[in-house]
């Protein structure tokens, strides 16, 4: 047995093989569930140190097994990797606990196939996290479209149908298109791997002219699922979906693949300074924009919490292709390490709203007057994530911001910072009515429910969960120096692209 | 000592169907079983047999060609042997269930002999055994259908001039050769055959009857009413395998016999009605009310495939679209098979296959759906499942030739699909609401479940292992890839 070899499959079965036993379970083998779902998460964050250890000291695992003649599906845990998969790895671990919580509160049925979907949703993130090509990361990548869809429709109404459908006609088109792409790509340059610098280039003389539309197809692609306008239409039909799951969703399973996806080809397909040579990152940062004043303005006409929260992650997602497409070292930090920070901010900001909904019963942001005293702790998590995505520091969303202008003005884009900053103007516009409303005005009572155990606002589950994240965020900004932070895997990462 | 395999493949079967004659009482399904089978471990037999040895020819009762009948088996036919007999294995054990008392030792006979004579197209080498082939599992395809009951009449007997009219064609062009060349063997007259007038007729007219037989838009018409009206192993049978054996004829000749004609205007022909199959045919799955139509219509849109890929298939550059074929023509057969026993196995459960008995009861009927539903991700084109290898092989060979409206086809053909098949997966979702009593769900057979799941996994598992079948089927260079100068297959 080679532990080099066997590693990151480990790491992807060892939430697959759970959820593959859940799917067989009775509805009312509650502890085997929990046992199988909690036994899973942390073998699965035990796995993963134990291969962020080994990955630290230069240590490279892959799985490979060849499928077709030339194609291998590959798993191959090297820096860049690591960084998605530890981010899947412990927000699995918070949000299998919400859940746990979440559905004995009120959505008891079909529990087992629920917790199935959900470890096979996060068995393939982890896979695509890990894809060591453009093969095996289009296959992980259609089947996340397949394992999210029950978990879409998971209450069966009409609305959750309509909504399912919407989903699965948008990422199925875009997997299309992908696919259209990759296997075009292949037939040129033949079977290759991620690599560090992109492996175009050579090709560049020949076919050249052929890689722009190219390009284009994959972030058409992959722009579906991290909701580039206007392609987005689908994420906030989707919010229909229980809390964890849009949770999960919008922090680390659907919308940061794309964007993930978008990563590895700019850096590990194109390579950064051909993609530059093409000007497709102006395309990029483009697309960028458009998606981030658009996500922003449509979230301040919402009415609906977790509507506004998923036009809140349009905007905050693009962010990724921002720091991406402005090509220079410290605006590239700024775009990558915003996948994990955005990802703890939003699953947050979901915690909440769930935490709200499920307790009380509201919805609508005009009914949330009064209710910090109510839920004093979700509420003061519900503060801080939303400080953080405005950009006060010492928060996660504060260095994010802080890198993608310092490299804006570094590669001399100056403008990039007036969009930061309309684009915080706007995020406090829509953020801080709700924490001022929560805070400082009088309460309508009665609630149309209440849930209280204990001494605690609502389900202990619930309540620490999402406290934990909140505190992850604010330690992502504080701690954002220290070694082994987001922000210095990153410069590991990008010290070898740009020298 | 060299055992007769190819031999065995059509003979094993055959006994049984003799046997079950015999004996068409309570013991024809343990007999017709114990053929499957055997059958079953013939045919991985066989395959190992080719993947050690090479390709091989058999001659019956040691009369070679041109005098005698020779068996010859490359990798083409061994992947479609080993696909019917996986198709085989699961439909008779779902038949066990699905056929209690009523015509028992009829379907036995019938469905064995059928299983034979497809294995005959797939091994035979000569033209005039191949019709005989043809004609047999024709014939007892009408007859299967016919079991269905008086309502499934009309269609066998439009199924039934079909199958002739397809034979007649077929063989006036069989006639045309043997009077010009005097052969009927296949590797022979690929050696033989030269560009002329009477060459091109008799390909014209061989296409023409096969191409009906294959159910190419627009000689269609009979599918639907005959593959949704059998009894639902029949149709797995009928969709899955029957269809492709007639279309395997087609590429016999295509690159044996007429190897040296010019066909570029033919591929161009057959593309197109190809593409407009696969367009039209999945928009009428999209919109039938019952399952069993559904997935009859979703047949024409996926033989259609077989046909489209051709054109790049021919251009140079575009040799991977012919291992796309042939891995499409395997994946296509065991995920259709799994949906028709699907299919089946609901309607059983209901009494009948509408979509609106289904509603409410999804809950009671997820097995088939599940089954229903890996079939389905096969005929998506979604990973992991030999439907996503074989659509990636098509659209390498299109993007290998600059043919983008291929591909734009390939894809769209892929999202119609989606779109009949999560039609029924939603029901497995649906929440079941007051209006129905979920209890009035019938049982089904343990088989008929059981046999549905193990030949749906097939489709997915060939996403996976795709290697060996993809190496197999090179063996014996059925599409006459790679050849050097001079040198003979």
């Amino acid at each position: 047995m080679n532990p080099t070899f066997w590693l990151p499959l480990a790491v992807v079965l060892s939430s697959m093989v759970p959820g593959l036993l859940i799917f067989i379970l009775r509805e009312d083998q509650v502890r085997a569930r929990t046992a199988l779902n909690l036994g899973g998460a942390f073998l699965k964050l035990g796995l993963i140190a134990v291969m962020l250890f080994g990955v630290y000291r230069g240590q490279v695992y892959e799985t490979r097994f060849e499928v077709m003649p030339g194609f291998d599906l590959v798993l191959e845990a090297t820096a860049l990797p690591m960084f998605f998969v530890v981010l899947s790895g412990v927000l699995w671990l918070i949000t299998t606990i919400y859940a746990i919580g979440y559905l004995d509160l009120d959505h008891a049925w079909r529990r087992s196939r629920f917790f199935g979907f959900f470890s096979v949703c996060v068995s393939a993130t982890t896979a695509i996290a890990l894809a060591g090509n453009l093969f095996s990361f289009v296959i992980f990548y259609e089947l996340l479209t397949l394992a999210t869809y029950p978990l879409v429709v998971h209450s069966g109404t009409d609305e959750a149908m309509r909504a399912g459908k919407i989903y699965l006609a948008y990422t199925l088109t875009g997997g299309a298109i992908l696919m259209v792409a990759v296997v075009w790509l292949h037939a040129i340059v033949g079977p290759f791997d991620f690599q560090e610098g992109g492996v175009l280039m050579d090709y560049d003389e020949e076919y050249g002219w052929l890689f722009v539309p190219i390009f284009l197809m994959l972030l058409t692609g992959l722009g579906v699922k991290a909701a580039i306008v206007p392609l987005h239409s689908w994420l906030p039909t989707a919010m229909v979906a229980p809390a964890p799951v849009s949770a999960l969703l919008h922090a680390v399973a659907v919308v940061k693949a794309g964007a993930y996806g978008i990563i590895r080809v700019v850096y590990d397909v194109f390579g950064i300074h051909y993609v530059d040579q093409l000007g497709m990152g102006h395309v990029l940062v483009a697309v960028a924009t458009v998606t981030i004043i658009y996500g922003s303005l449509k979230a301040l006409a919402q009415e609906n919490l977790k509507q506004r929260l998923a036009f809140s992650t349009v905007s905050q997602v693009s962010y990724i292709m921002l720091g991406v497409g402005l090509i220079g070292p410290i605006a590239s930090i700024g775009g990558i390490v915003h996948l994990v920070h955005q990802g703890l901010m939003k699953i947050t900001l979901f915690f909440c709203a769930g935490n709200i909904a499920e307790t009380l019963g509201l919805k609508n942001i005009s009914d949330l007057n009064g209710i910090g005293r109510r839920l004093p702790l979700t509420m003061a998590a519900f503060t801080i994530a939303s400080l953080g995505m405005i950009g006060v520091p010492p928060l996660a969303g504060f260095v994010t911001k802080w890198y993608l202008g310092m490299g804006a003005l570094e590669v001399g884009q100056p403008w990039v910072i007036v969009v930061l900053m309309i684009s915080g103007a706007l995020n406090a516009a829509y953020f801080l009515p709700i924490v001022y409303a929560a805070y400082f005005k009088e309460a309508v009572k009665p609630w149309p429910r209440d849930v209280r155990e204990g001494r605690l606002e609502t389900r202990p589950t619930l309540v620490w969960t999402t406290v934990s994240t909140a505190l992850l965020v604010v330690m992502a900004g504080v701690f954002a120096a220290a070694p082994l932070s987001p922000v210095a895997w990153i410069e590991i990462v990008l010290a070898r692209i740009y020298p | 000592m060299e055992l007769p395999l190819a031999s065995a493949m059509v003979m094993i079967p055959l006994a049984g169907a003799l046997i079950c004659g015999l004996f068409p009482g309570e013991k024809s399904p343990w007999i017709g079983m114990a053929a499957s089978l055997l059958t079953f471990f013939c045919a991985g037999v066989l395959a190992y047999a080719l993947w050690t040895g090479g390709p091989m020819t058999e001659s019956l009762g040691g009369w070679g060609a041109p005098l005698g009948i020779e068996l010859y088996v490359d990798g083409l036919a061994a992947i479609l042997i080993v696909m019917t007999s996986l198709v085989g294995v699961a439909t008779s054990l779902y038949s066990v269930g699905y056929f209690k008392g009523h015509y028992r030792g009829f379907y036995w006979s019938l469905w064995l002999v059928v299983w034979a004579a497809i294995n005959g197209v797939f091994l035979s080498s000569d033209l005039f055994n191949i019709y005989v082939c043809l004609e047999v599992m024709g014939l007892g395809s009408v007859a299967l259908i016919a079991l269905a009951g008086p309502h499934a009449l009309r269609a066998a007997m439009r199924y039934l001039l079909v199958t002739l009219c397809g034979s007649f064609f077929y063989l006036l062009g069989v006639a045309l050769l043997y009077s010009r060349w005097g052969v009927l063997d296949l590797q022979i007259l690929s050696t033989m055959v030269e560009p002329s007038l009477s060459a091109d007729v008799a390909l014209g007219v061989m296409i023409l009857g096969l191409a009906l037989k294959t159910a190419l838009l627009p000689l269609h018409f009979w599918l639907p009413s005959a593959h949704a009206n059998a009894p639902a192993p029949v149709s797995a049978v009928l969709s899955g395998l029957v269809v492709k054996a007639s279309f395997v004829v087609i590429l016999r000749l295509w690159h044996g016999v007429f190897g040296t004609l010019d066909k570029d205007d033919l591929v161009v022909v057959l593309a197109i009605l190809g593409a407009i199959a696969i367009v039209w045919g999945s928009v009428q799955a999209v919109r039938q009310t019952r399952i069993k139509m559904l997935v009859a219509y979703s047949t024409i849109a996926q033989l259609g495939y077989l046909f489209l890929a051709m054109l790049p298939a021919s251009r140079e550059g575009g040799e991977a679209a012919w291992h796309g074929i042939g891995y499409f023509a395997l994946s296509h057969g065991c995920a259709k098979g799994a949906m028709f026993l699907a299919a089946g196995a609901i309607a059983v459960s209901l009494g009948q296959d509408t979509f609106d008995e289904m509603r409410g009861r999804g809950l009671k009927l997820a097995l088939p759906i599940i089954a229903f539903t890996l079939g389905g991700i096969s005929l998506i084109g979604l990973p992991p499942s030999g439907g996503y290898i074989a659509k990636w092989l098509l659209l390498t060979g299109a993007s290998a030739t600059g043919m983008v409206w291929v591909a734009a086809v390939i894809q769209l053909g892929g999202l119609l699909a989606a779109a009949y098949v999560f039609k029924v997966v939603v029901y497995a979702f649906i929440s079941p609401g007051e209006e129905r009593e979920v209890e009035s769900v019938g049982p089904i057979p343990w088989t008929m479940t059981a046999a549905a799941l193990a030949l749906a996994v097939a489709p997915i598992a060939l996403g996976l292992i795709a290697i060996f079948p993809l190496e197999l089927l090179d063996i014996g260079l059925p599409f006459g890839l790679g050849l050097p100068e001079g040198v003979e297959p």
